[in-house]
């Protein structure tokens, strides 16, 4: 037994130190240059001129009008996506029907089909050419190059973003909570709100975050249906094309910023809320 | 209350789960359905529950016609196999959860409710855990507030689907001792599915063996023993 060598007992999932290293360094280094440095870039360049400029061009009408259309629009999308992601993950998972696997497919569409061809079918379906659009203009309801198109090319394309949370979170749920309200006299709806809700709701956050941030960064789709009217239908990512196009670079690159910071916020905006609920969450985590 | 089950089928898509099938269940009684998976036993007792709807048959609550009626008008009190007790809600809540969810009308006042949730958490000889959350209890203990839940609506029967599966042997005797006494305590019609045939022959009045979606013999423990109708059955209990 004595030729035995002593060694310190190390536990079977720990990596040497250098392959720890290694790992970690990668992983910076891939961040640095992937994720910061574009930020670091886009700001640097933003404030080239100084504070003032960068907040001149903020202050044009233009520029203001894309902030408030992006605003807008996310704030129309994301509720209606959020209703109905939840209601396409509950079709999913909690009934069983024979078009299951085609609807499945059917919601995740808008990430396999290029969002330009999505703008592009919205043009085609809705544009000036086709009766129904032609019908809509002489109504005085136009959706290309205006705003209902924007809002229906940007919902297509973030469609898939809480279903897509919530079905794996939902089917791991199984039914036998909602099956126990039911037996315990709740209504479908009761069962929903005080059951169902409850327990999809940090799946359901995360995926309204991320539809909220693909929303307001939405640029192929939305390109395509917006017409680029100046101040009337330009989003942010769009309106930053066109200044970028323009060689001012000032301008786009604080609006840019700007939108960065947006889609920063709402990260922090989740992080500030798993933090103030830590305790809960351990609370009812399962097993 | 009396259960009558009249040629009851279910049919999953082609797939047989229940060949018709018919029983009665006196009143008061603690009945065991038995048998190994894919017999048809869980089927039946969600059927009994309004969880499954049957392909045809009849099912007959207190000599009423109750095929029709939805899971809430049931007033089934049913205990899930993994308890399916609600992980986001304190004991409390899930014993509470059948009250609050009455019609304001019949809704007890919140005094009534603490009353009879704290009453309830008594019979299950656990007064003292209604402030924890579900995954803050042992499998035994969790078993037990499903109980109690299940019974805070003043149900017409008691529906429990494998009661003890999940536990070990020693908690499983205590328990299979509990739920003796909270039915003889509450005279509730029970019905309980296991593949435990020691578990059925101990605790149950009546034992309902089924196999392949056909129910084999009904009878009481010893005449199950000593005379079993089919060589299924005797295989089944022999093991």
């Amino acid at each position: 037994m004595s030729d035995i060598a002593y060694r310190r007992p190390v536990p079977v999932t720990t990596e040497t130190p250098l392959a720890r290293h290694l790992l970690i360094g990668t992983v910076l280094a891939l961040i640095s240059v992937l994720l910061f440095a574009p930020l670091i870039a886009v700001l640097a360049e933003a404030l080239r001129q100084g504070w003032t400029a960068a907040v001149q061009s903020l202050a044009s009408p233009d520029a203001r009008s894309a902030v408030r259309l992006t605003l807008i629009v996310a704030a129309i999308a994301v509720p209606l996506n959020a209703v109905f992601g939840i209601a396409a993950a509950w079709a999913i998972t909690k009934f069983d029907f024979r078009a299951k696997a085609f609807l499945i497919t059917l919601i995740d569409l808008p990430f396999s089909v290029s969002p330009v061809v999505a703008g592009l079918c919205l043009v085609l379906l809705f544009g000036a050419n086709s009766t129904l659009g032609g019908w809509l203009i002489a109504h005085d309801m136009p959706i290309v190059f205006a705003f209902p198109g924007i809002v229906l090319a940007t919902m297509f394309v973030t469609f898939p973003f809480v279903a897509r949370e919530l079905i794996p979170v939902m089917i791991e749920q199984g039914r036998a909570e909602e099956e126990a309200a039911l037996t315990l006299g709740a209504s479908g709806w009761r069962t929903f709100f005080t059951v169902t809700l409850p327990n999809i709701r940090w799946a359901l956050l995360y995926g309204v975050l991320l539809c909220n941030a693909r929303a307001m960064g939405e640029f192929g789709a939305v390109a395509v249906v917006s017409g680029k009217i100046r101040g009337e239908t330009t989003t942010m990512p769009i309106m930053i094309e066109m200044l970028y196009n323009e060689y001012l670079s000032v301008a786009a690159f604080t609006l840019a910023g700007v939108l960065a910071m947006l889609a920063l916020l709402t990260l922090l905006l989740k992080s500030l809320l798993e933090w103030r609920h830590a305790d809960l969450l351990a609370a009812t985590r399962r097993h | 209350m009396n259960i009558e089950i009249e040629e009851l089928a279910k049919e999953f898509g082609t797939a047989r789960a229940l060949h018709p099938v018919s029983l009665s269940i006196p009143s008061g009684a603690l009945v065991a359905l038995l048998g190994p998976s894919g017999s048809g036993k869980t089927t039946l007792l969600r059927i009994l529950g309004g969880l499954e709807f049957p392909t045809s048959g009849r099912v007959l609550f207190g000599g009423q016609d109750a095929t029709g009626l939805s899971v809430q008008e049931r007033r089934a009190g049913f205990v899930f196999q993994s308890y399916a007790l609600f992980k986001h809600m304190t004991v409390f809540e899930n014993v509470a959860y059948g009250l609050r969810a009455r019609p304001r009308k019949e809704r007890p006042t919140e005094a009534e409710i603490g009353r009879r949730v704290n009453r309830l958490l008594d019979l299950i000889q656990l007064p003292d855990i209604g402030a924890r959350y579900p995954n803050q209890l042992s499998g035994g203990q969790r078993q037990r507030v499903a109980l109690a839940r299940a019974l805070a609506i003043e149900p017409r029967m008691l529906l429990l689907d494998e009661p003890f599966g999940a536990l070990d042997a020693k908690v499983r005797k205590e328990l299979r001792q509990g739920l003796r006494e909270i039915h003889d305590r509450t005279g509730l019609t029970t019905v309980f599915v296991t593949h435990d045939q020691e578990e059925a022959m101990e605790l149950a009045d009546l034992v309902v063996v089924m196999s392949m979606g056909r129910i084999e013999q009904v009878g009481k423990p010893a005449d199950i023993r000593a005379r079993p109708a089919t060589d299924f059955v005797r295989d089944f209990t022999a093991a």
